[in-house]
């Protein structure tokens, strides 16, 4: 028999002791989030006090991105746990330094107030060989989420009134995001994609060991019409596209880097020729084209619903109008 | 190595330390069981597709190292994506030692299996077809091997790719032999790649038969050190029907090798017949570039002995019939472009067997209405250069 089974057994043996104690769980349990074992339920984290409303438990902190991605319209509420006594470790701009026994907790729903739906929650546990990720799926009655190895679809009505085939993905496809030169590694908690003001708030707690002084944070996706042009659509495409779009991640292939500290024009897609793109091509012959949106494969691709075409490739079944119209407009004020 | 707790692991239960077998039948729930199996092997372990269609909605994906994944048979086993809704890929391979076998895909919305960053990969007898026939709203590629070192394509079928049906890039150590590639835009391509042997693959009605390309601004350059040997490459007449911006949408229908930029090539003992453009085409990159890195021209590209018809009656060429009358009815089996990098490394050398004519081009990027036609006058070639550790490594044939 395999040591998986025999550990499965003492951790159900365990989940039989819980049921008796007191729930809900109000701590967070570092053997579930640090531990070999892949729990079968979100509840043995113990990341919440009140996981339906999602009520963190002590020392789980909320978050948000400045400009977060675009994941059909989805609410999504994100936390951060770092295990007591452990900080972690600001570098300069980039992904906070999260010490092993972190995690990551982030949680997609659709619909307003009581209407609320919990659809998925997908955590990233910082184990002590690498990253773990994994998507956890929301039952009807909204009490308990799943592990989904193999994600799932869902009907869900999106915030814009369309009615679509939900997809959680499957635990690789976490990965093809999450990718970078062989391990999984977070995307989302870069110092220059959170606001200034929470990264003092997590030095404080005596999470983080500094708040990084920074040059240029990536702007607030509310105030994207009010910002320069530049900044909302590189912080979009930086947020959206760069995870797989940059050198050692999933699209490394294409060439195309659209990450924000990427300033090279050709890297960043102008005047770039399509490498793999197929009919992602839409007869357009460079990803960017300055001036010309209408003739620029990267808004043609984004403007597609159709697997094939569509992108990003993962994540979303609609078009993020919201976005278009923001890289759209970059592309447009640049000089021909 | 992490262990797993959730209920689908009595799958493995019954197995020792020794690699295990998932079978995974088709049915209600295939896509789901299979994508399981695919996450939950273990390195070594079989995952055992049986016969039937499998309807999938959704990309696939296994990233677990030396995992086999069999069908009952290119034609019993079906993975039928015509209904997919996500993903870039029918499958995605990203990890080490996978060898794929005996099974096939049909209609995936973009490329069939891609495998990237996966070393000694092997795929045998695995079939891709867009059903439909050529179309630009076919897939890009079928099979779809990228970034990775030790690659072996062996009696595989692949037909319809609005660009490659074999497609190889950015990778090195690579054998493609005894496939057939049918009504794709290029039935073979070599890009971006090192060390590569393309044997024995029977390449009819696409619109080019065997492309060796190597292409700028990519994070892998450098292609060269090529084998092309006893394929049969005729018939291939397709109208192109890349989306265009995509570099094969400049593929000339009736193609049948063409080699761009690269260094050392080796052509020889292929049967090159009906493939109205040319028999071969020998050309530098003809767009702009600005990377320091890349190097536009083919160096010692060497047509060796080959079987050639007399030559392309009917080329897709601006002024075809000025050129047809000019060279007496039919152009000569071999089309260069006249470029090379410098006098001291030359494009192309070539058997005194098979003509060549020349467009006579003197720069790189130049119009090709600035073309000057004319007979070509080709250097001979000598030995064969060192090809060195050149093809799949061995221990994938093992795997076969």
């Amino acid at each position: 028999m395999k040591a998986g089974v025999l550990a499965g057994l003492a951790v159900a043996a365990l989940l039989g002791a819980v049921t008796v104690r007191a729930n809900p769980q109000t701590a967070v349990d570092d053997t579930a989030v640090s531990g070999l074992d892949l729990p079968r339920n979100l509840s043995e984290f113990g990341f919440f006090a009140d996981a339906p409303a999602q009520q963190p438990s002590p020392g789980v902190v909320p978050y948000r991105l400045n400009t977060p991605l675009f994941s059909d319209g989805a609410e999504k509420l994100r936390f951060v746990y770092v295990p007591g006594g452990k900080v972690a470790k600001a570098r300069g701009e980039g992904l906070l330094a999260l010490p092993v026994g972190s995690a990551l907790i982030k949680t997609f729903a659709f619909g307003e107030g009581n209407g609320r739906r919990l659809i998925e929650t997908r955590v990233l546990l910082h184990r002590t060989d690498g990253w773990v990720a994994l998507p956890y799926r929301w039952n009807d009655q909204q009490t308990e989420a799943v592990l989904a190895v193999a994600g799932g679809r869902l009907p869900v009505t999106t915030p814009s009134g369309q009615t679509i085939s939900y997809r959680i993905p499957n635990k690789n496809q976490c990965k093809e995001c999450h990718g970078l030169n062989g391990e999984v590694v977070p995307i989302g908690p870069k110092a220059r994609n959170l606001s200034a003001d929470w990264l003092d708030d997590f030095v404080g707690l005596g999470k983080l060991d500094e708040a990084p002084e920074l040059a240029a944070r990536i702007p607030l996706w509310e105030e994207r019409a009010s910002v320069p042009i530049d900044a909302a659509a590189r912080g979009y495409l930086e947020t959206n596209c760069a995870h797989c779009h940059q050198p050692g991640a999933t699209a490394s292939n294409s060439g195309l880097d659209l990450r924000w500290e990427q300033h090279d024009p050709h890297a960043i897609g102008i005047f770039k020729r399509p490498v793999a793109a197929g009919r992602g091509s839409g007869g357009h012959e460079f990803d960017i084209v300055p001036g010309d949106p209408d003739d620029s494969i990267l808004t043609f691709r984004m403007g597609s619903p159709e697997p094939g075409v569509a992108m990003p490739e993962l994540g979303k079944s609609t078009v993020d109008s919201e976005g278009l119209d923001v890289v759209r407009r970059w592309i447009a004020q640049m000089q021909k | 190595m992490i262990r797993t707790v959730i209920s689908t692991l009595a799958l493995l239960s019954a197995s020792s330390l020794a690699a295990a077998t998932h079978e995974v039948a088709a049915g209600a729930g295939a896509q789901e069981r299979l994508q399981e199996a695919l996450i939950l092997a273990e390195p070594g372990d079989e995952i055992v597709l049986g016969a039937g269609r499998f309807a999938i909605s959704d990309g696939l994906s296994l990233d677990v190292d030396n995992v086999t994944v069999r069908g009952a048979g290119m034609e019993a086993t079906v993975l039928d994506f015509t209904g997919q809704r996500d993903a870039g890929e029918g499958l995605l391979v990203t990890s080490d030692g996978v060898t794929l076998r005996n099974f096939a895909l049909e209609n995936p919305k973009g490329d069939g299996i891609k495998s990237k960053g996966a070393d000694d990969i092997v795929y045998h007898r695995i079939r891709v077809t867009w059903t439909n026939g050529p179309a630009a709203t076919n897939g890009a590629y079928g099979i779809y091997p990228v970034e990775s070192t030790g690659i072996l394509v062996d009696a595989c079928e692949v037909s319809g790719a609005s660009d490659a049906g074999i497609y190889v890039g950015q990778s090195k150590k690579i054998t493609v032999r005894d496939s057939i590639a049918t009504d794709n835009v290029a039935g073979i391509e070599i890009e971006n790649s090192r060390d590569a042997i393309v044997e024995r693959n029977f390449v009819t009605r696409n619109t080019g038969g065997i492309l060796v390309f190597d292409l700028p601004g990519l994070p892998v350059m450098g292609g060269g050190n090529v084998i092309l040997k006893q394929n049969l490459v005729v018939g291939n007449k397709t109208a192109n029907f890349a989306p265009p911006g995509n570099i094969v949408a400049g593929v000339r229908r009736g193609t049948g090798i063409m080699v761009m930029a690269n260094e050392k090539v080796w052509i020889s003992d292929n049967i090159v017949r009906d493939n109205p453009t040319a028999s071969f085409i020998i050309a530098a990159y003809t767009k702009p570039f600005d990377d320091a890195r890349y190097n536009p021209f083919p160096r010692e590209v060497v047509i060796a002995e080959n079987d050639v018809d007399e030559g392309s009656t009917d080329p897709q060429l601006d002024g075809a019939e000025q050129l047809l009358a000019g060279f007496g009815g039919a152009l000569p089996p071999i089309m260069w472009d006249g470029l090379n990098q410098d006098k001291d490394n030359p494009a192309l050398l070539a058997t005194p067997e098979i003509s060549s004519w020349t467009l006579n081009l003197t720069r790189q990027g130049q119009p090709l209405a600035e073309a000057q036609p004319g007979p070509g006058d080709l250097p001979a070639y000598g030995q064969p250069w060192e090809f060195g550790e050149i093809g799949a490594p061995e221990r994938l044939f093992d795997r076969i």
